[in-house]
């Protein structure tokens, strides 16, 4: 096999183990004398915790412990909150792992019970008698910040954890008093509820004799699980393993070290015995963080001829009743720094007020401050067009950063790698037939039928960072990512990751990436990865960063050992270095390739070490940790046509195209499958997600039968294209996809139907776009005219 | 989602599940358990006993028989969407049982548990009451049948009462100058009813409607017949105008206090627009017409 491996469709390795059900999850592992634990959960939002009885439950059989908030005190910390956001005044309310005096939010804990057999631990929760004193609870960001709401934390003035604010280019004051025009909207991204196929897991094993733990856990970092679970619950990282077996997806769900997941930790310890803890679908929904929640007030002033004088915003966040891990970090860094979209706009202004609410707490969520951006920019884009009367490709095109290949500066201080967004726009109208689709829409408006095409022109931030930069925003870990490349004396190779994949395929990219750089077959690269003990320090998997920054460690990593083989090659061959070449896993003097070394050849001779060149050690193995100098910066351009039906309000998605630049593919085929999810989750919050909490904070779409994900058969064929623009600083020229289709989907739907609904005076409308929310907004439209 | 202790038995016949409900009052009948099993995993129910009928097999039939289709309890879903009989003598119930949920579900599920359950959202009570279906009921004080007015009492309540066993169910047989259709309004989540709409029309040689029976559900505590739709559709041609007429008295019969409404789609919402789904499930009847 060839360096043409890389950039070809290959099948995914993952998944024949996946589909034939014999994949390892965290659930599937079974260890001898091991232990059940389940969590009793607040079913109030807000309660003061004036007695919990645990008596009976301690009695009933095949019960061994029974623990409430005042037996982990000095044995476990509150769980962390690791992005300590700068300049923004971020308090943090301490998350204990179970509430000790008050509960905030439906599904915080109140005790666990440890039993023999899991429907024993469940009949056992039933058995504690908790005394609640019901407080009022506050659900909404915006009222969360209100005089007079109810409050969270004692300590925390006003609920806020955090006022975050982005200021760039000229005076935005100015830039909105002199503009020709000026349109405004109020946009509530709802809260979304992460559906991983997995439920979220943890076993512990504790040996006592040994002090030390191992802990198989859903996770898409168990670097950072270890060090966060040495920190919280007192076990030396040298004593510490964490596993990440199969992780059946994340989608930043599984990013966060959660209380439940100390609270396993903290059993075994303490009983010296395995323990599992698996989360029921009812508690995912409750207890596994929720994604976005943001209430944006937001406005774009530009002259007459269309072109973006500023940006401003107000945006209220909220946070849940506590900081998860990462979570300061995505309404803001990941989110304000992107105002500035793929558009040249000289002023921008932001604020950010993250809230405390009695409700389940937030974290990243495929896109994760991306999307709540995009949506912003692309919707007003889309309003400015409607009050101008122009098309709303027009206007893009007005404002775009023009073509760059090294490094684009915007003034939210962000320097974007390489783009050419009118090029991707250029190619996703002519692909859709956008002129045609205009012309169809005007028939159809004259038969009293409303179809709308919708626009979204996004960049993305990935590829989650340069470390210097991950200190300076407070994220307190780095962001750089570590390979270990070993070939064994048959030259068959090892790669050793530190990220952590859990569905997205770098099992199978991550070998094309070694076939690429040292002409092996694939088939003969086996990838690593999720194990403390085997694989190298690492950050994790998330914010679409494994290949553009892992992948980067890898390639380098292989040119380590290209270097070193060359060497050992000219050896053997008896020349000068200088004099060698390599051409697809071969090393020869330059114009003689009929003598040459492979590189397994290379292999066995540096693992056997007869015959070394003088000083040069034995094996044939590197290791690299890459910390990138930027991040990079994936684009591209998706149309999405609805045709909406006024008599019921319903939406039906009749086609969507997409053109994506995430540099040079790896795998084409992997790369669509993530743009496919990617745009399906978007759309899913364009049409159909929404978490509901009532107005005392209980959850009202806590099951999957009221909870709509998105399904095939709501969906049409999903067009995908390309354009390939390398970015400057990845030696691959690799930019992250997993992300981008969710951070452009959600408004080139939205937008498509609010173009629908223009004949009949409809511009906003909540989301999702249910059929009563579309039916009513149509209702109201012809009430006003 | 771990239900609370709970004895198993198997019944072997209907007799012997007959007895054993009398035996233990407080059992349930366990039949595909895909509305049972999930309220026990949410511990909403915690009967002491599940008495499994589910693999009687003379429960699981469709067969003709002196003007009426006679259906096992245990038919699921499945079956009843894949009937040849079905779908040309009584084509609403076949389309309503292949919109049901998923494959899984429809793989499962029994037309004896879905319209015993009696959730409101479910498709099959409002087509059965539509194609004026009788259900036969044995154990307690004997075997009886009931018509579908009498059986679905409100709410997740039925005429079969405690130690009863539903067996079977009657469909009458129709002819080809009849036409029954099932329009949905699916939930995106659950994909039970929001609105069903059952109609199911006979026509003279003129192909002027002679009768029609057109029935809601999904959005009221048990099936409701729009009478008001109906009358106006007999003596009419079936052509679109008149269907869009008679549909728009469909308000008629959603009484304002029994609609339901949830946080997907209020009560008002659903009944200003069950209108559309009638006209649909009507188009489509009188489409299916001679
Ligand atoms: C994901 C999902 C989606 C679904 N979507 C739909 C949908 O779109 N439309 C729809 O109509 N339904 C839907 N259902 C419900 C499905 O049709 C169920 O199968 C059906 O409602 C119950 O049938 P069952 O055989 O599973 O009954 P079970 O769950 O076994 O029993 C249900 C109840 O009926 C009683 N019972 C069962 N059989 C008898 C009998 N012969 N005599 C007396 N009592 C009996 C039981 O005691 C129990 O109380 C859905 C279910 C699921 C899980």
């Amino acid at each position: 096999m060839s360096a043409s491996t890389f950039g070809s469709g290959i099948r995914r390795r993952e998944d024949p183990r996946l589909i034939t059900g014999t994949a390892t999850y965290t659930d599937d592992i079974v260890l001898p004398g091991m232990l059940h634990a389940a969590m009793l959960r607040s079913p109030f939002a807000h309660a003061r915790i004036r007695n919990i009885d645990t008596s009976a439950a301690a009695e009933a059989p095949g019960v061994v412990a029974v623990y409430i908030g005042a037996d982990t005190d000095g044995e476990i910390g509150p769980a962390p909150c690791a992005w300590l956001l700068p300049d923004s005044g971020l308090t943090i309310a301490d998350y204990h792992c179970i509430a000790k005096d008050t509960a905030r939010y439906v599904g915080d804990i109140v005790a666990v019970v440890v039993a023999e057999s899991i429907h024993q631990t469940y009949d056992a929760l039933d058995l504690i008698d908790v005394d609640y004193d019901m407080l009022d609870a506050v659900v909404e960001p915006k009222q969360s910040a209100a005089e007079g709401a109810p409050q969270l934390h004692a300590e925390i003035e006003g609920n806020q954890a955090f006022h975050w604010t982005v200021t760039g280019g000229g005076d935005i004051t100015e830039a909105f008093e002199s503009a020709d025009v000026v349109v405004k909207e109020t946009i509530v991204q709802q809260r979304l509820i992460p559906n991983a196929m997995e439920p979220r897991a943890a076993l512990a094993s504790y040996t006592k004799a040994t002090g030390e733990l191992t802990l198989w856990n859903t996770t898409q970092n168990p670097h950072i699980v270890r060090f966060l679970v040495s920190l919280v619950a007192g076990i030396p990282e040298d004593r510490l393993r964490v596993i990440a077996p199969e992780v059946g997806g994340g989608f930043g769900s599984k990013i966060a070290v959660y209380p439940a997941d100390f609270i396993t930790v903290f059993c075994s310890k303490k009983l010296g015995v395995p323990v599992k803890w698996v989360e029921t679908r009812s508690e995912n929904y409750q207890a596994t963080t929720h994604g976005r929640d943001h209430v944006q007030e937001i406005e774009l002033a530009a002259t007459s001829d269309g072109k973006i004088v500023g940006l401003r915003a107000t945006v209220w966040a909220g946070m849940g009743a506590y900081l998860s891990t990462a979570a300061p970090g995505i309404p803001t860094i990941l989110h304000g720094l992107m105002l500035s979209g793929v558009y040249d706009i000289p002023a921008i202004h932001e604020d950010v007020y993250g809230l405390y609410t009695n409700t389940t707490p937030v974290e990243a969520y495929r896109g994760a401050g991306r999307p709540e951006a995009t949506f912003m920019v692309e919707r007003l884009v889309d309003l400015l067009a409607t009050k101008l009367g122009m098309d709303p490709a027009e206007v893009r095109r007005r404002n775009f950063i023009p073509k760059f290949d090294d490094g684009h500066d915007v003034v939210t201080g962000l320097t974007y790698d390489s783009g050419d967004y009118d090029g991707a726009l250029t190619k996703l109208l002519g692909e859709a037939g956008y002129d045609q689709l205009r012309a169809e829409q005007a028939e159809a408006r004259k038969e009293g039928r409303y179809i709308g095409v919708g626009l979204s022109t996004y960049v993305e931030i990935c590829g989650l960072g340069p470390s210097q930069v991950a200190g300076a925003i407070g994220f307190q870990g780095g962001l750089w990512e570590s390979a270990i490349v070993r070939f064994h004396p048959s030259g068959k190779v090892n790669v050793m990751i530190g990220a952590s994949p859990h569905g997205q395929g770098e099992e199978t990219t991550f070998a094309q990436i070694i076939a690429g750089e040292l002409g092996v077959s694939p088939d003969d690269v086996k990838v690593i990865h999720g194990d403390t003990e085997n694989t190298p320090m690492g950050w994790g998997t998330y914010g679409s960063r494994t290949t553009a920054v892992g992948g980067a460690a890898l390639a380098l990593a292989a040119r380590k050992i290209r270097d070193k083989a060359m060497v050992i090659a000219a050896h053997l061959l008896e020349a000068a270095v200088e004099d060698m070449e390599y051409e697809d896993g071969k090393f020869f003097v330059k114009g003689s390739p009929e003598s040459s070394k492979t590189i397994q050849d290379i292999a066995l001779m540096a693992n056997v070490a007869w015959n070394m060149p003088e000083g040069v050690e034995a094996g044939l193995e590197a290791t690299t940790f890459y910390d990138p100098p930027n991040f990079v910066f994936p684009y591209g351009a998706h149309l999405a046509k609805v045709e909406v039906d006024a008599e019921t309000g319903s939406v039906t998605l009749q086609r969507y195209v997409a053109v994506d630049d995430c540099g040079p593919q790896i795998n084409p085929v992997i790369v669509e499958g993530q743009v496919h999810g990617g745009i399906v989750q978007g759309i899913g919050q364009a049409l159909w997600e929404e978490g509901v909490y009532d107005e005392d904070g209980q959850l009202l779409t806590g099951t999957m039968l009221d909870y709509a994900i998105p399904r095939a058969d709501g969906l049409p064929d999903i067009e995908v294209h390309s354009t390939v623009t390398p970015s400057p600083h990845h030696p691959l020229g690799v930019k992250g996809i997993g992300e981008a289709g969710t951070i452009a989907s959600t408004a080139a739907v939205y937008n498509a139907v609010i173009d629908a609904l223009q004949p009949l005076g409809v511009s906003s409308v909540r989301m999702p776009l249910t059929p009563e929310r579309v039916w009513r907004s149509i209702q109201a439209a012809e009430e006003d005219n | 989602m771990f239900a609370p202790q709970f004895d198993y038995y198997r019944a072997s016949s209907v007799a012997e599940a007959a007895a054993l409900l009398a035996e233990h009052p407080e059992a349930k009948v366990l039949a595909g358990g895909h509305s049972l099993i999930p309220l026990l995993k949410l511990r909403l129910a915690a009967p002491s006993a599940l008495v499994d009928i589910g693999r009687i097999d003379s429960l699981r039939s469709i067969l003709e028989e002196s003007g009426t289709i006679e259906i096992g309890a245990l038919t699921t879903h499945a079956e009843l969407a894949s009937s040849e009989l079905l779908r040309s003598r009584a084509t609403a119930l076949a389309e309503a049982a292949g919109m049901i949920g998923d494959p899984a579900v429809r793989n499962r599920g029994t037309i004896g548990g879905n319209v015993a359950h009696a959730d409101p959202a479910s498709d099959l009570p409002a087509v059965l009451a539509c194609l004026g279906a009788e259900f036969r009921v044995t154990g307690g004080d004997g075997d009886r049948s009931v018509r579908a007015s009498d059986f679905f009492e409100g709410l997740m309540s039925t005429a079969i009462g405690e130690g009863e066993i539903l067996t079977s169910i009657g469909v009458p047989t129709v002819d080809s100058a009849c036409g029954s259709a099932y329009a949905k309004f699916a939930h995106p989540a659950s994909r039970y009813a929001v609105i069903g709409a059952a109609a199911a029309l006979v026509v003279d040689e003129d192909g002027s409607c002679t009768c029609a029976s057109v029935t809601l559900g999904g959005l009221v505590p048990a099936p409701v017949r729009a009478t008001a739709v109906e009358e106006a559709l007999v003596g009419t041609r079936l052509d679109a105008a008149a269907i869009a007429s008679a549909s728009g008295l469909t308000g008629e019969a959603l009484d304002t206090d029994d609609v339901l409404g949830d946080v997907y789609a209020s009560a008002e919402y659903r009944r200003s627009v069950a209108q559309v789904w009638v006209q649909r499930a009507l188009s489509s009847a009188a489409a299916r017409c001679g």
